[in-house]
């Protein structure tokens, strides 16, 4: 029988997005026959958590939902020190989420300095910065099923992933939203969404998208490997970012009508210049429905 | 060579504009830029195929001129409200130093649309001063200076103004100097726009 990795899965403060998003890969079956949990706050496993806080059972990767503050306890025990306990013999922590990753939206819970392991959203913490080398960050709210058992397998076959300046690996962060996206030609011809769910128009300048300045594969690797929140006329709302989330998140911040985040890389002079060429131009087939006209 | 076509395009760029601006757009002809200019109307075709091209090759020549200028008031260090009377200044500068521009823009490019309709869509022919401009707002808003607006209401406000005071001074009706004015415009167009 093959060697399964051992995982424990830890829920800090947390409302178990990430775990029902996990819920959802379509190979668990295979994934639990490479894998197990010691522990998983909903996955039947084969220890308690009294005895995770009370014994140290051997694991090979933390993954750790939720921010995190030493106020906050599992069994009676503050979550800082199950981390810290089983950070020691683990060979691999992953911060599962934006909030374990950046704080998110628990930031704003009651509980003293609450953030993410290693981030308080942009801000490096020093806490736990001894576990910098071993980290790996998938943050996402949630985060993509396929990502974490992606990086999961990475780490099972000692494949070095690269990483970005928030330990997020490059082969899912390195692309932006807006990569892949399906609205891209409404994008690069100023023509706008003007009513949610819509298939038509760019959701960026009137709904608050924020697509083009988030990292993540949302567009590359679809969800339930069907759709993306901008393909079905959402806008993105930048849920693996430090800054997630935001307020207003339907709503594109502008200052007298120029975008204040504009995409990644591209100067506001040249982001007009090239706006204001565009908008020029009059396409038919982009003004009309795509299908009932 | 590129140097030297370049130079002879703005010399014929530069005659064209005194020309349309002193006799009208229509009334002056291909023939009448390259005699003024000492050349033949075939050599003229070489840089211009047409009228209509070389209409819409000034007014690109305009736009990237003026938005220099605006360009460089953009990037100094200094408050919105300087800003704008430093634009006001400069916009009153260029009418009276080179009054053919202004004119140009005014009387030729605003009024004779269907000239520029082909090649000069929406802003495509005023982007680098439109461009400019968009920064000065933006950058007045993001500071706190200027009331967040839509760009046209606030862009039609202070053009509008500028525009008309030189269409008033070329039609000889302004008592005074355009440059006394620039205190109470730079005035007026701050307050109209400005966040307080």
């Amino acid at each position: 029988m093959k060697k399964k990795m051992r995982i424990l899965w830890l829920s800090a403060i947390s409302c178990n997005g990430n775990t029902h998003s996990f819920l959802n890969y379509p190979y668990m079956e295979t994934f639990l026959d490479d894998f197990e949990f010691i522990y998983h706050p909903v996955i039947d496993s084969k220890y308690l958590l009294q005895d995770i806080v009370s014994k140290l059972i051997s694991c090979d990767i933390l993954l750790i939902e939720g921010a995190i503050s030493r106020e906050f306890k599992r069994a009676d025990v503050s979550i800082v020190d199950i981390i810290e306990k089983y950070s020691k013999i683990v060979q691999k922590i992953v911060t599962v989420g934006t909030c374990a990753t950046f704080g998110g939206i628990f930031r704003e819970s009651g509980y003293k300095n609450t953030s993410g392991l290693h981030f308080d959203q942009e801000k490096q913490i020093e806490n736990f910065k001894y576990l910098l080398d071993k980290t790996i960050s998938i943050s996402g709210c949630p985060i993509h099923p396929e990502v974490l058992v992606n990086t999961l397998y990475a780490i099972k076959k000692s494949t070095t992933l690269r990483l970005d300046g928030f330990l997020r690996p490059k082969a899912f962060y390195a692309y932006t939203v807006h990569n892949g996206c399906t609205r891209n030609e409404y994008f690069e011809y100023k023509v706008d969404n003007h009513k949610f769910g819509e298939l038509e128009g760019c959701m960026y300048y009137e709904h608050g998208c924020q697509a083009p300045f988030t990292h993540g594969s949302c567009n590359k690797i679809l969800w339930n490997e069907v759709n993306s929140k901008t393909r079905a006329g959402l806008p993105c709302m930048g849920c693996t970012e430090p800054s997630f989330p935001r307020q207003n998140l339907f709503s594109t911040k502008k200052n007298m009508s120029i975008p204040e985040n504009l995409p990644v890389g591209v100067s506001k002079r040249a982001y007009l210049t090239l706006a204001g060429i565009t908008k020029a131009f009059k396409i038919d087939r982009l003004e009309k429905k795509l299908f009932d006209d | 060579m590129l140097d030297k076509k370049k130079l002879k395009k703005e010399q014929i760029i530069q005659c064209a504009l005194e020309l349309f601006a002193s006799r009208g757009f229509y009334s002056t002809t291909i023939p009448d830029i390259a005699k003024s200019l000492k050349m033949s109307v075939g050599n003229m075709y070489n840089y211009f195929k047409s009228k209509d091209i070389l209409a819409s090759e000034i007014i690109k020549y305009i736009s990237i001129y003026l938005g220099e200028k605006l360009k460089e008031i953009n990037e100094e260090d200094i408050s919105t409200k300087e800003k704008t009377r430093k634009i006001v200044e400069m916009y009153f500068k260029t009418a009276s130093l080179k009054p053919e521009m202004i004119d140009y823009f005014l009387r030729i490019y605003l009024s004779n649309r269907e000239v520029f309709k082909d090649s000069c869509e929406g802003m495509l022919c005023v982007n680098e001063f439109v461009t400019e401009i968009m920064i000065y707002f933006e950058e007045g808003v993001k500071c706190g200076d200027l009331r967040e607006q839509d760009f046209f209401s606030a862009f039609g406000l202070f053009m509008g103004y500028l525009g008309g005071m030189v269409f008033l001074k070329g039609e000889n009706i302004l008592p005074k100097d355009l440059n006394d004015y620039v205190e109470d415009i730079t005035f007026n167009i701050y307050k109209a726009l400005s966040a307080e």
